[in-house]
C-alpha cells in the first residue's frame, strides 16, 4: 500500500485491520481535492540553544522550562525553529464535509494530517541537508504540547518567527493553531550524530496506541 | 495641497521598510518594533527622515502592529505607542499615514476573532491616528478580505481621514484566504476607499502582472509597495536581493503600467527608495479609467455578471418551503447550509438568502445565515430583505461585495437602500415598480428602471452596480407576462446597458408541470438578454436550459461542460436495478446512501414506518455499532452506515409528515465544543449518532461560552449536555462550563470528550460521564433516558 494511504489509514483507527474498498476510494479521493485546495507554507529560522541543568532550556531569546525538551536538546549548540501550515483550504474542504458527509470529513480530516506531516518530513529533511553542510546532525521535531513542554511557548514561537504575516499562521486566544492544520516546532542541531527517527510515533512510550505504527 | 488633491493625478512617493532596518539596529526577533517608537525615538525618526531624504512624499508611522491584540500588558499603553509613532514620523515634514497591519489573529469562522471584536481593534488604533494628526490611513499588508473589511469600516466610520488599502498577494495573484484580485477590487471599491494596491508578499517584478490585472478592473489610483525581492533563505534567515538600481527600474515599469502610488515593503532601504525616486520622478501616471464591469464578490472569488448568464440558486428563501420554515425556527443551520452546498454542486454560481418569516428575528438570523452559509461556501451571496435593518446588518458582517435583493422605484425604497450600498458597497437588484404599481407595459418598467439609475447616481452608485428586474408575472392570469418581461429585458438591456436579473420561475405560477414551461421561458429570457436567473438549480429543466444555452451561444469551450455533465449522466442508469433487490439493512451497514434513500422510498409505500425503524434500521444500526466497540468496524464504516440511516429517516420524516402523524417526543441532548476550541470534529460525529439513536440534537457549534450553554440548557429544560475539548488549554473551558451549570442550579447531566480527556481529568472537572468514542455517548444517553 501506498505509504501516503497506509498513513491515513493509521489516523482513522484501523490499527493493523484491512481496510475497506470504500474507505481506500473515499482517501484515493480525498488527497485528489486536498492538494487542490492546500497550499503548504513554512518559515524557519536559527536559534542558539542552550541547554542549562535538567531543565532549562534557552533557544534564542525564548526560555523554556521543560525536562523532556532539556532532553531532546541535550548536547545541542543550536536550534532551529518552524512553523508550517496547509492554509485554510483544508479546513475550509474539511467544514464543508462536516455538513454533507461526516465519514468523508474524518477521512479528509485524517489525509489533511498525513499532509501536514509529509510537509513537516520535507522541511526537516532540508534543514537537516542544508546542517549536514556543516557537518552537524539534527534531532527529531519536538513541538509545543509534546511532554512537559508547555503548549504556552506556541506563542513566542509565532511571534518570533512573525508567522502571521509570513505564512499566515496565527493562534486562538486558547493556543489553538489556525489555520488547524498546522505545526510549529524545534529541531535542535548538534555536532554528533545520534540515533534520529524521521517521526516521531516510534519513540513514544504509550506502546497500545491503537494509532501506533508497526 | 492636500493628500486626496494629489492623489491620482501625479505620482505618489511612499517610504519603504521598517522592519529589516530596526533589525539592523539591535531590535529582536519577536520584540514589538512600534515599542521602539517610546524606547529609542531617535532611532526611528532617523528612518522616517532618510526615507523623506530620499523622496518620500508619505511616510508610514511606526504603527504597524499597534493594536490592542499585540499591545496588552505591555510597557506601554497602545495610545502612548500610536502617539509616539506619529509624532516622530510627523518631523519629517512628510505626510504621515497612520500604518495598520493585520491584528495577528484569524477571524471566525476559521479562527476565534469575531468581526466586531476586530473593528473594534482597528476602530482603537484608528481614532488615536486621527488624534494625534495622521494625515491618512494606511491599511497594509493584508491577507484576509475579512479583516480588511473590519479594518475599512473602522477607518471610515472613526475618522475622516483618506484610506488607502493594500494587499499581500501570491505569485498566482491569490490571497492567502484563498481571494483574487477581481474579489479585491469589487469589495474595497465597493467600500469607498481611496486608494487600493498591493505590498509585501512579492518583488517587483512579480507585481507587475497583478498590478496590471488590478488595473483592467479598478477604476481607483494604484499603489504598489513590493518587496525587495522575493524572499530568499540562507541559515534559516530570510533576506532579500534586489538592489536598488535594478528595484528602480522595475517600479517605472511599474509606473508605466498604471501604478499611481509607489514605495517599499520588506528589504527595502532609503537606498532603494532614492534611486527609484530618481527614476520616476516627473513621470507622469496613467489616467484613472472607469471600469464597467458587474462583479460580486466572496472571500474566495468574484462572479461577473457578464455575457454569459448566472445562475443565483432561489432555494433558501421559506416561501412556500415547509421544511426550511422549520429548519428557520429551530435553527437547523445544518439543513440550511446543505441547501447552500447541494445547489453549488448543482452549477449555482450565487445564492439568494431569504429568512424573512413571521415570528422571526430577521435582524440576528440574516446575519447568522449569512455567517455560516459563508462558512461552508465561497459562492457570492445574494441578501434579500424587505427589512432594511436586516439588510445592513447582513452587508456589514457578509465577507466581500454582497449583491442585494432588491431596491425598486418607491422613493422610500430608493431613500433606503442606496445609503447602504453607497456605505457597504453591492450590487443591487432594481425591482421596476414603484408607488403606482407594477406598470403593465414594457415601456413602462423600462422607465422605471431609468428612474432608479439616475437615483442611484446622486448617492455616486453607478450603473455597473444596478441589475434590473423587469419583473416575471405569472401567465396563467396575465396573458402577455412573458412577453412583457422579455421585450422590457432587451429594452433595459439596449437603452440602459445595464444587466438584468429575473425571478424566472414565477412565470408558472399556478400551471401544472411547471417544470416545463420554466425551462422554456428561461431559455427564452437569456435570448433576450437576462444577465442572472434565479432559478432552481437542482431542477433538471432549467439546467438543461442553461447547459444548453451556454453550449448553443458559444459560452462553453469545445462543449467540454456539456459533455462531462451530460454524457457521464447518461452512462448511471443501470445501478438502480440493483438497488431494488438489496434491503434496507444492507444498505445500512454497508453505508450506502442512495440505495439506503431509494429503497425506503419504496418501503413506506407498503411498510409501517414505525415498523421500518424497529424492524430495518435499528437492527442495521446495531449491527454496525457492536462491530465498531469490537474493532471489527471502523471510524469512517461507522459514518457512512450513520449518513445511510439518516437519508432513510429523512424518508420517514417525511411520510409521517405528510401522514400528519406527530413523530414521537424525542429526547434533547445540547452539544458543544468549547469556549476557545475551534475543531469540532469530534463533537459532529457525536452528534450523527446520536441522531441516529433518535435523540434530538441541539447543536449549539464551536467556541461556545459557558454562560450562553446555560442559557439554553435553562430555555430548552435540556436533561443531557455533551462538551468536547481538544487540548489542555480548552478543557478550562470545559471545567468552567460544568461550574457555571452547577452553580445554576441545573438538573443536568454532563457528558464530556475530546483527545486530551481520560476518566480521571474528567472525574476532577466534575463531569459526570467520560465518552471514549462516540458509541460511548450513545449508551450512556441511553441508560440516562432510559
Amino acid at each position: 500500500m501506498d505509504r501516503r494511504v497506509s498513513e491515513a489509514v493509521r489516523y482513522l483507527g484501523y490499527g493493523k485491520n484491512a481496510v475497506d474498498d470504500r474507505t481506500r476510494n473515499l482517501i484515493a479521493l480525498s488527497f485528489q481535492e486536498l492538494e487542490q485546495v492546500a497550499a503548504v507554507k513554512s518559515v524557519y529560522q536559527f536559534f542558539s540553544c542552550i541547554v542549562e541543568k535538567e531543565e532549562e532550556v534557552r533557544i534564542g531569546t525564548m526560555e523554556v522550562r521543560s525536562r523532556n525538551l532539556a532532553k531532546n536538546m541535550k548536547g545541542c549548540q543550536e536550534a532551529a525553529m518552524f512553523g508550517i501550515t496547509l492554509g485554510t483550504g483544508a479546513d475550509l474542504l474539511i467544514r464543508k464535509y462536516m455538513v454533507t458527509d461526516m465519514a468523508k470529513a474524518v477521512v479528509t480530516q485524517a489525509c489533511a494530517a498525513v499532509l501536514l506531516e509529509e510537509a513537516c518530513d520535507d522541511l526537516q529533511e532540508k534543514i537537516k541537508k542544508e546542517k549536514a553542510k556543516e557537518d552537524l546532525w539534527i534531532r527529531p521535531r519536538f513541538s509545543p504540547g509534546y511532554g512537559d513542554f508547555d503548549i504556552h511557548h506556541q506563542k513566542d514561537i509565532l511571534r518570533i518567527l512573525d508567522t502571521h504575516k509570513k505564512i499566515g499562521l496565527s493562534m486562538t486566544d486558547s493556543y489553538m493553531l489556525t489555520p488547524t492544520k498546522s505545526v510549529t516546532a524545534l529541531i535542535g542541531i548538534c555536532k554528533e550524530e545520534m540515533q534520529c527517527h524521521k517521526t516521531g510515533c516510534e519513540s513514544c512510550t504509550q506502546l497500545d496506541c491503537q494509532y501506533r505504527r508497526n | 495641497m492636500s493628500i486626496k488633491d494629489r492623489l491620482g493625478k501625479e505620482l505618489l512617493f511612499l517610504d519603504g521598510g521598517m522592519g529589516t532596518l530596526l533589525q539592523a539596529q539591535g531590535l529582536e526577533a519577536g520584540e514589538l518594533p512600534e515599542a521602539w517608537n517610546i524606547k529609542y525615538p531617535e532611532r526611528v525618526r532617523q528612518i522616517h527622515q532618510r526615507y523623506k531624504e530620499a523622496g518620500s512624499d508619505i511616510v508610514l508611522a511606526n504603527t504597524f502592529g499597534a493594536n490592542r491584540c499585540k499591545f496588552h500588558d505591555t510597557e506601554y499603553s497602545l495610545e502612548e505607542v500610536i502617539k509616539a509613532g506619529i509624532e516622530n514620523a510627523k518631523q519629517t515634514g512628510a505626510f504621515v499615514a497612520l500604518d495598520v497591519g493585520p491584528t495577528g489573529k484569524l477571524l471566525k469562522p476559521l479562527g476565534d476573532l469575531s468581526f466586531e471584536e476586530a473593528y473594534e481593534v482597528f476602530a482603537e488604533a484608528v481614532r488615536y491616528g486621527e488624534k494625534y494628526g495622521a494625515d491618512l490611513i494606511h491599511i497594509e499588508t493584508m491577507s484576509d478580505t475579512y479583516e480588511v473589511k473590519a479594518a475599512v469600516l473602522a477607518a471610515k466610520e472613526n475618522s475622516s481621514l483618506p484610506v488607502f488599502a493594500t494587499m499581500i498577494f501570491d505569485e498566482k495573484g491569490k490571497l492567502l484566504t484563498g481571494g483574487d484580485v477581481p474579489s479585491v477590487v469589487a469589495m474595497l471599491e465597493g467600500l469607498r476607499v481611496d486608494a487600493i494596491g498591493m505590498n509585501c508578499g512579492l518583488g517587483p517584478k512579480q507585481a507587475l502582472p497583478i498590478l496590471k490585472t488590478m488595473r483592467k478592473y479598478s477604476s481607483l489610483p494604484i499603489i504598489v509597495k513590493p518587496n525587495a525581492g522575493l524572499p530568499k533563505q540562507k541559515d534559516g534567515e530570510t533576506y532579500y536581493d534586489v538592489e536598488p538600481e535594478e528595484f528602480a527600474e522595475t517600479m517605472l515599469e511599474i509606473v508605466n503600467a498604471g501604478a499611481a502610488a509607489i514605495g517599499g515593503c520588506c528589504g527595502t532601504t532609503p537606498d532603494h527608495i532614492r534611486e527609484m525616486v530618481k527614476s520616476c520622478r516627473g513621470q507622469s501616471i496613467l489616467p484613472l479609467e472607469k471600469k464597467h464591469d458587474t462583479i460580486v464578490s466572496s472571500y474566495g472569488q468574484a462572479v461577473l455578471l457578464g455575457e454569459k448568464p448566472v445562475i443565483i440558486g432561489e432555494r433558501i428563501n421559506p416561501t412556500g418551503k415547509k421544511r426550511l420554515k422549520e429548519a428557520l425556527k429551530t435553527k437547523d443551520f445544518d439543513y440550511i447550509l446543505k441547501e447552500a452546498i447541494t445547489q453549488q454542486d448543482a452549477g449555482a454560481h450565487i445564492l439568494d438568502v431569504n429568512v424573512g418569516l413571521p415570528d422571526i428575528d430577521e435582524v440576528s438570523m440574516m446575519k447568522e445565515v449569512v455567517q455560516q452559509i459563508q462558512s461552508v461556501t465561497n459562492l457570492p451571496l445574494q441578501i434579500d430583505t424587505v427589512d432594511v435593518a436586516a439588510m445592513e446588518a447582513a452587508m456589514r458582517i457578509y465577507n466581500g461585495k454582497p449583491m442585494l435583493n432588491s431596491v425598486s422605484g418607491k422613493k422610500e425604497s430608493m431613500d433606503t437602500v442606496f445609503p447602504l450600498v453607497q456605505k457597504y458597497g453591492g450590487v443591487v437588484v432594481g425591482l421596476t415598480l414603484d408607488e403606482t404599481g407594477i406598470p403593465e407595459t414594457a415601456d413602462g418598467r423600462v422607465e422605471i428602471a431609468g428612474k432608479i439609475i439616475s437615483e442611484a447616481e446622486k448617492y455616486g452608485i453607478d450603473k455597473k452596480d444596478i441589475v434590473i428586474d423587469v419583473l416575471t408575472m405569472t401567465i396563467s392570469s396575465e396573458k402577455d407576462g412573458a412577453k412583457v418581461a422579455l421585450k422590457a429585458l432587451s429594452k433595459v438591456r439596449e437603452q440602459y446597458g445595464v444587466r438584468t436579473v429575473l425571478g424566472v420561475s414565477n412565470i408558472s405560477f399556478g400551471l401544472p408541470r411547471r417544470p416545463v414551461i420554466n425551462g422554456h421561458f428561461y431559455s427564452m429570457a437569456m435570448l433576450n438578454g437576462l444577465s442572472a436567473g434565479i432559478i432552481n438549480p437542482s431542477s433538471a429543466e432549467m439546467m438543461q436550459a442553461y447547459d444548453s444555452y451556454v453550449a448553443l451561444m458559444g459560452y462553453d469551450e469545445n462543449c467540454q461542460s456539456y459533455i462531462t455533465k451530460y454524457a457521464v449522466a447518461q452512462t448511471e442508469q443501470p445501478v438502480k436495478k440493483e438497488s431494488a433487490k438489496m434491503t434496507l439493512h444492507y444498505a445500512i451497514e454497508r453505508g450506502l446512501k442512495e440505495e439506503s434513500y431509494k429503497i425506503t422510498r419504496e418501503l413506506v409505500k407498503e411498510k409501517d414506518s414505525l415498523d421500518i425503524i424497529k424492524e430495518e434500521l435499528i437492527p442495521a444500526l446495531n449491527v454496525v455499532g457492536e462491530g465498531f466497540e469490537k474493532g471489527s468496524v471502523f471510524l469512517p464504516q461507522l459514518l457512512m452506515s450513520a449518513d445511510a440511516a439518516k437519508m432513510a429517516f429523512a424518508v420517514i420524516k417525511e411520510q409521517l409528515s405528510k401522514a400528519n402523524i406527530q413523530e414521537e417526543k424525542k429526547n434533547k441532548i445540547l452539544l458543544a465544543t468549547v469556549k476557545g476550541d475551534i475543531h469540532d470534529i469530534g463533537k459532529n460525529i457525536v452528534k450523527v449518532l446520536l441522531e441516529n439513536y433518535g435523540f434530538e440534537v441541539i447543536d449549539m457549534g464551536k467556541d461556545v461560552a459557558p454562560e450562553a450553554i446555560v442559557q439554553r440548557v435553562k430555555e430548552e429544560h435540556i436533561k443531557l449536555v455533551g462538551l468536547s475539548a481538544l487540548m489542555t488549554t480548552t478543557v478550562v473551558s470545559m471545567e468552567e462550563t460544568i461550574r457555571q451549570l452547577k452553580k445554576a442550579g441545573l438538573q443536568c447531566k454532563v457528558m464530556v470528550g475530546g483527545a486530551v480527556l481520560n476518566q480521571e481529568y474528567a472525574d476532577m472537572i466534575g463531569a459526570d460521564f467520560y465518552g471514549k468514542d462516540a458509541m460511548q455517548s450513545v449508551h450512556f444517553a441511553q441508560e440516562y433516558f432510559g
